[in-house]
């Protein structure tokens, strides 16, 4: 029997390192799969105002990947504490509550609320527009995306994790500052913004002209800022993108995750996360590895100063 | 599902039971049934064959050399019989995904996800139905007229198509004991001025106190302004572009029109049936 446990920082220890990606999780899901064999489970971005997302295509399919701009419909902090945390408080699976903002001062009264039971721990969404900096995300800059992480910081003592956006130049010196603010653990990474159109029609094939790419196509780029960000900080990171089989895991955590989030793939394969965490154990049991932690980060580059960038040029 | 604990602390907690089946269904058979249709059989289990009317399944399209379909593609249930275990889906070929669905052989299998979403309701106190509508929303209406003949509901199936040889499902709403009116665009019975007055017609006839339609939306509106003014009950299924299938892409929604007021609503997760009067023009 493989132990799969992840510590993931503030006492938070996960049965196995599996959890859904914020945005492809619902409660649909526990028609399907057993949600208590799932490490952490994941809500959709809430926020304190009500949203109502982005008109329609909001999804388009591209090689490989999904192309969505869905705009964060949420019906409010209020309406998730009465209706939904009461439903996913049936799993025992911790509940991570991905929450998002568009100042530093809202982010800050958001997390405030979410000091409530049952809530094991924050995602910030720091992906989103910054409506005080001229619409960039958060998460595109160091600064602002240590403001927002050290605004929520002081308000809360549940762990806090900064979910990162891979549509930055420099993701390793956004990850530092997200650590300096006190974040627990990073989400590295959220979609990458793209765009596709249709020939035919002449138009774009999301309503919200550009959107965020997930999905197999993704799954080399957001690789290498998992392993990027490894190593620039000393906090735990969840692997994120493209991942849809345990290969794919696995190179996560050779890569320095902590942890992994499955999005995409369970639209296509509900049990996608249950398959990932089966092969996540056979790998160790092929390999004689009896703590899946002491391969994290296990990677072999063969190189004495393993900067991939000088190595590239 | 929290466990629940008897008396021994030991005790199994209870085996998860899912109520929505993700499996490998065995193609039976999938024929062409005219130039442009197909009709899936498929031997998927008494899981699957549950399905109740209205009620669809996300299936997996092969890729083939020239379509890589991505995400499943969501099906309306054209007959599921639990006592074979058998699901029928009659599909228009068209597109990357029913392309690709048309390469399946029988001995085969294919990847299903149901069943899924709210069907149809047949309310205490309706007596007769009409089912009116168009293309491949008649697959969705058939199973209906089956529900209602089991539950003893008088049927009348008004099926609109191009032209006679463009008619599907009459041989199956006719075998389900419905009435079938035909309206086609070839000889002009299918314009909105004709169908109303048939719809009048059999509401003064006391053969329609329930409304149900799908596939059209120039008919929907139809019948939503005559259900409206008649005070008849009626519901619609809607289709929409669909990835995840269980409510969590949020992709699928609709505008609907509750008390008034707009509401966004999952197709997939609140429908794809919803109640006829909430339905606004697509």
């Amino acid at each position: 029997m493989v132990d799969l446990a992840t510590d993931l920082g503030r006492g938070l220890v996960l049965a196995n390192p599996v959890m859904p990606a914020s945005g492809t999780f619902a409660e649909g899901l526990a028609k399907v799969v057993d949600l208590n064999a799932i490490g952490a489970l994941v809500t959709k971005t809430i926020t304190a105002e009500l949203r109502g997302g982005n008109p329609v295509p909001r999804v388009s399919e591209v090689g490989n990947g999904m192309l969505n701009s869905i705009g964060i419909p949420s019906k409010g902090i209020d309406y998730f504490l009465a209706e939904t945390l009461p439903f996913f408080r049936q799993f025992s699976s911790p509940l991570i509550v991905s929450v998002s903002a568009p100042s530093v001062e809202a982010f800050a009264r958001a997390a405030e609320r979410l000091n409530a039971d049952g809530i094991a721990g924050i995602e910030a969404n720091i992906s989103c527009p910054n409506i005080e900096e001229d619409g960039k995300a958060f998460a595109m800059r160091p600064s602002t995306t240590e403001q927002a992480i050290a605004a929520m910081r002081r308000v809360t003592d549940l762990p806090l994790w900064a979910k990162l956006t891979p549509n930055t130049g420099d993701i390793a010196a956004v990850a530092r500052a997200a650590e300096a603010a006190g974040a627990d653990a990073l989400v590295v990474a959220n979609t990458i913004l793209a765009m596709a159109i249709d020939i035919e029609t002449m138009r774009p094939t999301l309503g919200n002209v550009m959107g965020g790419l997930s999905g197999p196509a993704i799954k080399p780029i957001t690789l290498r800022m998992t392993y990027q960000c490894a190593r620039a900080v000393s906090i735990p990171v969840i692997g994120c993108g493209g991942i849809s089989t345990a290969s794919d895991a696995v190179e996560y955590l050779l890569a320095g995750a902590g942890a992994v989030q499955v999005g995409t793939a369970t639209f296509l394969r509900p049990h996608a996360m249950t398959e990932v965490i089966a092969g996540i154990a056979a790998y160790c049991e092929r390999k004689g590895i009896a703590r899946m932690a002491d391969f994290a980060g296990a990677l072999d580059t063969g190189m004495r100063e393993p900067d991939v960038m000088e190595a590239a040029q | 599902m929290r466990q629940i604990r008897i008396s021994d602390d030991r005790a199994e907690p209870a085996a998860f039971a899912p109520t929505v089946v993700d499996a490998d269904a065995r193609v039976v058979a999938n024929d062409w049934v005219n130039a442009e249709y197909k009709l899936l059989v498929l031997d998927a289990g008494p899981g699957a064959a549950a399905a109740r009317a209205g009620q669809f399944f996300n299936i997996e399209c092969p890729a083939t050399g020239e379509d890589q379909p991505f995400f499943r593609r969501p099906m309306s249930t054209y007959a599921a019989d639990p006592a074979t275990g058998q699901v029928e889906f009659l599909y228009k070929v068209t597109g990357a995904g029913t392309r690709g669905l048309a390469t399946l052989v029988s001995g085969g299998s294919v990847r299903i996800l149901g069943p899924l979403g709210v069907g149809f309701s047949l309310p205490r106190g309706v007596r007769s139905i009409v089912v009116l509508g168009r293309g491949v929303g008649l697959a969705t209406l058939a199973p209906l007229a089956e529900l209602a003949r089991a539950r003893g509901v008088a049927v009348t199936a008004i099926v609109s198509a191009r032209s006679p040889e463009h008619l599907l499902s009459v041989a199956r709403f006719e075998a389900a004991g419905a009435r079938v009116e035909i309206v086609l665009d070839s000889d002009g019975s299918s314009a909105p001025a004709n169908v109303e007055a048939l719809l009048r017609r059999l509401h003064a006839e006391g053969r329609a106190d329930g409304f149900y339609t799908c596939g059209s939306n120039r008919l929907m509106v139809l019948m939503q302004r005559l259900a409206a003014e008649l005070g008849v009950f009626g519901e619609v299924a809607m289709e929409q572009q669909m990835a995840c299938g269980l409510g969590m892409c949020f992709c699928c929604v609709r505008n609907f029109n509750v008390g008034g007021e707009t509401v966004a609503k999952r197709v997939c997760w609140d429908g794809p049936v919803f109640p006829l009067a909430e339905a606004t023009s697509w």
